[in-house]
């Protein structure tokens, strides 16, 4: 769906995240064109050496119903943009013109367009492409059209040498930007460069424990070389985890991470696994804990895992469920609810205690197809 | 480290009802205003723009305020050769526009303002040979276009056009530990993505090989304290994440894991009640983008003043079944 492009410019316009004055190119731009052209700005439509062609105005359609009031400069780039696509001009200064109507608006897929077929028509120095490239991304990292440019150029180019550094310097400003963790992926498995890249992750993770990005990155670089079937392997990750978590236990990308890498094998079956998280549980109580304490025992139920008692191990999940419902984790009581019931429903013999946790009268549900508690 | 959340706090005096008409007239308006220079920059996507007016005001009761004529003409002039719609006149075909032009007709039952047969073959085109949709033929590879494609291809009656059983294939190599999606292969799950991928195998009816409890709980996980949602962890919350996570919720079967009310305040408190519309977080500037999702969102959540949305193509019910399209949910 063509909404989800604006994804990227509303995450954009959140950068007033971390105390970082909001982004918002409109705004910007705006600025830039109400205060008077200084220093002898000359409209392409006056330049001598652009007399023979005609701009070409903005067309809404046969009977457009709204009137426009462009900025004037805007207007004239892009009116004599209009004039080289039409005659489809293949020279050196519809290629500057690109760069202009680039900088009014990035995001103009189109002229993104006419600049590739020109930077191969004109046979232009891809070198200084890549710098181009480079600043402009740097100016505006969270923009779709400007990674897949550069991509194309580094594809051209053959030649990755600058990619992971500039990225990280990319990173370095914003740790979670989409897309540049995109292109990183791409460089690294396209050009098999994985040689470095799990301390890379370290580093991001040493400064923001909680970077989602980072520990998918994480993910996706084991997975990839060493696999994460070697016990060795598995075994340093499970451990680093932990330790992740006990500096910060309301992190979710760790939890998620230890619950991805163990749930093939089966939470209770990591050796010594239940006993470590308890132990957290004083110091480093959060209710992603306790959820994962809760999936570790449905897993120990739905194994039959032989050193868990089974209905012991019920009534502990069910007691960690009616917790979380009704104190640490209110806000997905019905999520929680669910959870309980299904243990209640598959492992709970007839004389189960009631659950509190019925789900509320059909007429306050909004579809629920789930079915009634026997 | 503390446990700081990340979030936003919504003040006492934020709107908490909703202002239907405010936003009607905001719509009705957009792009006829002096100082419009948003809507100048906005050219690039302008066929995504229209298809955004058009369906909260269908949503509304209010498509009558908009100007199908204009519109469908301006549709006709955006299908290039290939087959492809571009956002606007002048602009080159993707596949972004292209889905949202098919929608557009649509809503207006009138298909056939444009070449259909072209369209398919545009959309055809586009799979790769591991099953992926290029966006253009620059090619960009991302799990939106699978769902463009599917999507366009559904409202056309054309599903039969591509390979399915590859296409399938593809985005289900784009699911990750924690049960959601990417836009490829390893990408980090992200809700937007995770709509385009569940709404890609409820038209391709292939909805059974989500782990719906898994990525249920992910979901759900997206709502913070304010009662927003945000697109994964670690992030603020967006009212355009009340589409993005909600559709994707409910058609997975478990939207009743979100805490409705507290959701429902934090889209309410999006609006501007001077303005009309809503932003993309209390206090921030409107546009249509977000002023679509908020009202969608609270479609989803059941408010009676709109038309019941479809999760899927985020367009009015009464369109889909008016076209014969009921994509599988799970329940």
């Amino acid at each position: 769906m063509s909404s989800v492009e604006e994804m990227s410019n509303s995450v954009a316009e959140s950068l007033e995240e971390d105390g970082v004055e909001e982004e918002n190119t409109v705004d910007e731009a705006e600025m830039e064109y109400e205060e008077p052209i200084k220093g002898g700005y000359i409209f392409y439509r006056d330049r001598k050496e652009w007399a023979d062609l005609e701009p070409v105005p903005q067309d809404d359609g046969p009977n457009p119903v709204v009137k426009i009031a462009y900025s004037e400069k805007f207007t004239d780039v892009f009116d004599m943009f209009r004039a080289l696509l039409k005659n489809d001009e293949k020279s050196e200064r519809a290629f500057a013109l690109t760069a202009e109507a680039i900088e009014l608006n990035a995001a103009n897929y189109t002229v993104w367009h006419y600049r590739r077929v020109l930077l191969q028509a004109l046979d232009k120095d891809l070198r200084e492409e890549m710098r181009y490239i480079t600043a402009i991304i740097e100016d505006q990292p969270k923009n779709y059209q400007v990674w897949h440019h550069r991509r194309m150029v580094v594809e051209w180019l053959n030649d990755t040498s600058d990619e992971q550094q500039f990225v990280a310097e990319i990173l370095s400003q914003d740790a979670k930007n989409y897309h540049a963790w995109q292109h990183r992926q791409w460089v690294i498995q396209e050009y098999k460069l994985w040689d470095g890249e799990l301390e890379y992750v370290e580093e991001l993770l040493e400064e923001d424990v909680r970077n989602n990005s980072a520990w998918n990155q994480r993910h996706f670089v084991i997975s990839h070389t060493s696999g994460y079937s070697d016990p060795a392997v598995l075994d340093r990750e499970v451990q680093y985890t932990l330790k992740q978590i006990k500096k910060a236990p309301h992190n979710e990308s760790a939890w998620n991470y230890l619950k991805g890498i163990l749930q093939d094998g089966g939470l209770s079956s990591y050796p010594g696994l239940l006993e470590q998280v308890t132990e957290l549980q004083d110091s480093s109580s959060s209710p992603y804990l306790t959820a994962f304490l809760v999936d570790l025992y449905e897993d120990a139920l739905e194994t039959n895992n032989s050193s868990h008692d089974q209905r012991d191990t019920l009534n502990k999940a069910l007691e960690l469920c009616k917790f979380l419902a009704e104190e640490k984790d209110t806000i997905r009581r019905e999520y929680w609810g669910y959870v309980s019931r299904s243990l209640q429903n598959v492992y709970g013999s007839g004389d189960s205690a009631p659950s509190t946790l019925a789900p509320p009268p059909p007429s306050s549900q909004h579809l629920d197809g789930e079915p009634i508690d026997p | 480290m503390g446990t700081q959340v990340k979030d936003v706090i919504i003040k006492p005096d934020a709107p908490n009802t909703l202002f239907l008409d405010k936003h009607a007239d905001y719509i009705a308006a957009y792009g006829s205003k002096k100082d419009d220079y948003e809507y100048t920059l906005s050219e690039y996507l302008r066929m995504s723009g229209i298809y955004w007016g058009l369906t909260v005001m269908d949503l509304m009761g209010q498509l009558s305020r908009m100007n199908r004529e204009e519109i469908l003409d301006f549709i006709k002039s955006c299908q290039h050769d290939c087959g492809g719609i571009s956002a606007s006149i002048g602009h080159d075909p993707h596949l972004l526009y292209t889905l949202s032009a098919v929608q557009i007709l649509s809503l207006y039952d009138c298909i056939n303002v444009i070449d259909v047969d072209k369209v398919v073959e545009y959309v055809r085109g586009l799979q790769q040979e591991d099953g992926s949709f290029a966006g253009d033929k620059w090619g960009e590879i991302d799990t939106r276009f699978s769902f463009c494609a599917v999507a366009t291809l559904a409202l056309l009656g054309k599903l039969d056009a591509i390979n399915m059983d590859k296409a399938v294939e593809f985005v289900l190599s784009c699911m990750n530990f924690d049960g959601g999606f990417g836009c490829r292969p390893g990408s980090e799950s992200h809700a937007g993505q995770i709509y385009c991928c569940t709404g890609f195998l409820s038209v391709t009816g292939q909805l059974h090989q989500v782990n719906a409890d898994l990525l249920g709980w992910w979901l759900c996980e997206r709502q913070l304290p304010s009662g927003g949602l945000n697109g994964r962890p670690e992030k603020l919350p967006d009212v355009c994440y009340s589409w993005w996570v909600l559709a994707s919720l409910k058609i997975i079967g478990r939207i009743h894991w979100i805490d409705k009310a507290k959701l429902c305040n934090f889209i309410l408190a999006c609006q501007d009640e001077e303005t009309g519309g809503f932003a993309d977080r209390p206090g921030d500037m409107v546009d249509p983008f977000h002023t679509l999702f908020g009202v969608a969102g609270l479609s989803l959540l059941g408010d009676e003043q709109i038309k019941p949305v479809n999760p899927v193509f985020c367009m009015p019910e009464d369109v889909l079944q008016r076209i014969g399209l009921q994509p599988d949910l799970l329940s």
